[in-house]
């Protein structure tokens, strides 16, 4: 028997993580990816990444950070994986460290610390205003290093096209697609380990994801039998800057340095925005949330421009963006504090937001939702069972996941600056569990050839038919339709009578994208071909999103159905009777619906089930009441 | 009034090897395009001036917002980003051409390993025991030395200052000025100084720093503003000192 090979599926954070633990631990490793490692999307995370290091002598706690994490989740992370993450944090911080990334210090040469969105204390490393990129790099050096040594082999330019399992149901490899040749070829493998990122694409163009982040690795997996777990919470940035190709992220600074949100009174009104007189513009932030105006929270902030754009009609020129102002700042003092920023908006617009309010709108983030992963629980420690092989296991035996193509850690929605941290700790995970995995399980026989010959033939058979198709469908224009329909009826808010009729349009584009028309031929580097898979695949993703929001009926975390919203009842307190039936049906609601929700395929679409969230170290008792 | 519209004429390429041509295409402008944009609006319908309707064009990118360095091409015969540059700013017709130095794939897509296999020449990395966890910190850093190594930490690998560099060509071995600044970057490092001999040794061998003809081509263009020349510069001091040492011995 040869000695055993792992494949990993994605050069982001997670899979270099893990290709680097498995590498270190004497397994070699296939590394395939769309494009070189390092144009992965990790380098687009500016922000940071936390853990507790209490470097400003605020006393922070990891249990302040475990808590943090679960409540930004709206309780539904399994709370021993928060624990674990949380937990190992500063050690993962330190790791970095060593391996070169440039963090930005304090004075003394230490690790700098900064507040993020949503927490009292300073606890997010970073490294100047590209802290994705910089991690990112670190790991590519490394992973280089293994490359040289001949222990971890790059297929750069290779896309992942679907699974080989065995009789049974054990994964022992796959079939991918030479990007360039278009050749389709099966890597044998002892484990699989999806890293593959995100889905914002399925938004498309308002999404701040790269290109490559369509999911439709994980929906190929989905599809061949993997669970999906969470796909209705999906985070949208509430303000992202417009563009035809994608929507950038404009840091949340912006509002919280002094920028003001705001639209014309007047639907129609084409003047200039600095020729608005201020009686003629409508504040609605400031309006509906007077005690925090601006600087209300993510979600609050994404539902209301959502409000007055597609409900009450007011965007700027009757369309999907609102203003957000830095005219009236000083601007010796915001070009100091957030020249980052307004050097992106001068850049891909070529104007300067300190001459004319910025044009933004909501935009698809991340994605809470993901291939189902597993975990084992040590119970000594309340946290994740170090080594265990359970550990990011997705439902098939041998597959593995980690990254943002997972489900796990963030529950209903995500904490500032968490994603680069389960980013890399859920690779380094997965990492070890695989080589738990492999050294774990008994002596196992060559797998036969039949599948991965059947599962080749089956791939070439998909390219056959899409080159030859002539279909009269655009497979980029498909893509646009999906991304409309999704922002439209499957986005920032949700209603059950439209989750319905996008359910129903999504049929209709799975159709089209089985008739499409490539509008080339050739042989040789066909992007084309590649997108008309992805997208095909997206909208099978789009439809297990779509089912689960429609199944949801509560809101929770980003899921948001606004008429089943439960408010605080205002200028009501415990005691009171109107605060004691607000009480209990909130205790309601977490009875019926604290349970993560399970997409499994069928041939007539999602089948979707519940499963228990492991509430062990902080159970949800009391409403949250931030008053 | 007519409908404003763009040109843009672009440089093909079937395959690798095959003969290069040239075509045209017009489409109606809108005003927040920058040239990926604009690609992204002609592949849905590719049909050139003369009414022909052709495969749509090839071209890599994925972030759009200028640091995953992918969308790099030369526009209107300059190395830039497509993603950060706007059609407004540019004289028309806007001209695409692959980005030179490096083989063509297909289109506007080529091939940069050269630029990936400089880095394993010159071991651009910190040799780390493990990745595992270790009681203890890393190394203090003053804020001074990580400003100017954060410099260097954000090139991209887009390939521009190698497709300006006269010295980089098919049959030339030259490192390219980005593989150096990394040796700059890693040298700089406390712990990465432990390898400094080697990657110095790495740089002295054929194709490394003595190729460097000072065009200061590579400055100019990175879409970074790395300062590539003076990293050049820095490496040419130290490169100094190791061939003393190794004429005379470890002082």
């Amino acid at each position: 028997m040869s000695a055993p090979r792992v494949v990993v599926v994605g050069g982001g954070l997670g899979g270099l993580w893990a290709s680097l633990r498995i590498a270190e631990s004497g397994f070699a490793v296939d590394l395939l990816s769309l494009f070189e490692v390092k144009r992965s999307h990790s380098v687009c995370a500016q922000g940071g990444i936390n853990a507790v290091l209490d470097v400003k002598g605020e006393h922070d706690s990891v249990w302040q950070h475990i808590v943090d994490t679960i409540k930004g989740g709206a309780y539904l992370a399994n709370q021993p994986p928060v624990k674990s993450l949380c937990e190992d944090a500063p050690g993962l911080i330190h790791t970095f460290e060593r391996m070169g990334v440039p963090f930005s210090r304090t004075p003394e040469g230490l690790l700098d610390q900064r507040l993020f969105g949503g927490v009292r204390n300073r606890r997010t490393c970073f490294a100047g205003a590209s802290t994705g990129q910089q991690l990112l790099y670190a790991l590519d050096q490394q992973v280089r290093r293994w490359e040289v040594a001949g222990r971890v082999v790059k297929h750069e330019w290779w896309e992942f096209l679907s699974l080989v399992l065995d009789q049974d149901g054990v994964c022992r490899g796959l079939a991918a697609m030479d990007l360039r040749s278009l050749a389709v070829r099966a890597f044998t493998a002892d484990a699989v380990v999806l890293a593959t990122g995100g889905l914002g694409q399925i938004y498309t163009p308002k999404t701040t994801c790269s290109t490559n982040a369509t999911g439709a690795a994980a929906s190929r997996a989905y599809q061949q039998g993997a669970r999906f777990a969470n796909a209705e919470f999906f985070q949208f940035h509430p303000t992202a800057m417009l563009g035809e190709d994608k929507t950038r992220l404009m840091s949340e600074a912006a509002r919280g340095e002094g920028g003001r949100v705001w639209v014309p009174r007047t639907p129609s009104d084409t003047r200039p925005p600095r020729r608005i007189p201020e009686t003629e513009r409508f504040y609605f932030l400031e309006d509906w949330y007077p005690a925090y105006g601006n600087t209300v929270a993510r979600d609050e902030a994404a539902r209301a421009i959502w409000r007055v754009t597609r409900e009450l009609g007011l965007g700027v020129g009757g369309g999907d963006r609102v203003y957000l102002d830095l005219t009236h700042l000083d601007r010796d003092f915001f070009s100091a504090r957030l020249g980052a920023i307004l050097e992106i908006y001068r850049k891909f617009h070529g104007v300067d937001p300190l001459d004319e309010p910025m044009e933004i709108f909501p935009s698809a983030h991340y994605a809470m939702g993901g291939l189902w992963v597993d975990f084992e629980k040590d119970p000594q420690t309340g946290g994740m069972r170090r080594d265990s092989p359970r550990n990011h296991a997705t439902s098939i035996p041998g597959l593995y996941a980690c990254g943002e193509c997972d489900y796990a850690y963030h529950g209903a929605n995500r904490l500032g600056a968490n994603s680069l941290l389960s980013a890399s700790y859920s690779g380094r995970v997965a990492g070890e569990s695989v080589v738990a995995y492999l050294r774990g399980r008994g002596r196992v026989g060559a797998p036969t050839t039949a599948p991965f010959d059947a599962e080749v033939e089956r791939q070439e058979a998909i390219n056959r038919r899409l080159m030859t198709g002539g279909g009269g469908h655009n497979p980029y224009q498909i893509h646009r339709r999906l991304g409309a329909l999704m922002t439209a009826k499957v986005g920032v808010v949700r209603d059950n009578r439209e989750l319905d009729s996008a359910l129903d349009e999504l049929h209709e584009l799975a159709e089209a994208s089985a008739h499409v028309d490539l509008g080339e031929s050739s042989t040789w580097a066909n992007q084309t071909l590649a997108h008309a898979r992805q997208v095909s695949d997206m909208i099978r993703l789009a439809e297990v999103i779509a089912t689960s929001a429609r199944a949801r009926d509560e809101c929770r975390g980003a899921h948001y159905k606004p008429e089943l919203a439960l408010p605080l009842p205002a200028g009501k307190f415990p005691g009171d009777p109107e605060f004691e039936a607000y009480r209990a049906r909130w205790k309601a609601n977490e009875a019926a619906w604290l349970k993560t929700s399970i997409a499994e395929h069928t041939a007539e679409g999602p089948r979707i089930t519940y499963e228990p969230v492991d509430t062990s170290l902080l159970p949800p008792d009391e409403p949250r009441d931030y008053r | 009034m007519t409908e404003r519209r763009i040109e843009l004429r672009i440089r093909r390429q079937d395959r690798p090897g095959s003969t290069p041509y040239w075509q045209s295409f017009r489409l109606a402008y809108r005003p927040s395009y920058n040239v990926l944009s604009a690609l992204m609006a002609l592949r849905e319908d590719p049909v050139t001036i003369s009414g022909e309707r052709v495969d749509p064009v090839a071209w890599e990118h994925n972030c759009m917002e200028e640091v995953c360095g992918a969308c790099a091409m030369l526009i209107n015969g300059r190395p830039r980003m497509a993603c950060s540059t706007l059609v407004d700013g540019l004289d028309p017709p806007i001209v695409l051409e692959p980005l030179p130095k490096f083989p063509v794939v297909r289109d506007l897509l080529v091939d940069r390993s050269r630029l990936f296999d400089a880095l394993k020449r010159v071991k651009a990395w910190i040799e780390i025991d493990g990745a595992w966890e270790l009681a203890g910190e890393g190394p203090r850093i003053s804020p001074r030395a990580w400003s100017e190594s954060y410099l260097y930490s954000r090139c991209m690998g887009c390939g521009c200052c190698l497709a300006a560099c006269p010295q980089v060509g098919p049959r030339s071995e030259f490192l390219g000025p980005a593989a150096l600044a990394q040796v700059r970057l890693m040298n700089a490092h406390p712990v990465g100084r432990f390898n400094r001999e080697a990657r110095l040794h790495a740089i002295m061998a054929e194709g490394g720093l003595s190729d460097c003809g000072n065009s200061q081509n590579c400055v100019r263009v990175c879409p970074k503003e790395i300062p590539l020349t003076t990293a050049i510069g820095e490496l040419g001091r130290q490169v100094t000192g190791q061939l003393l040492r190794d004429l005379f011995g470890k002082s």
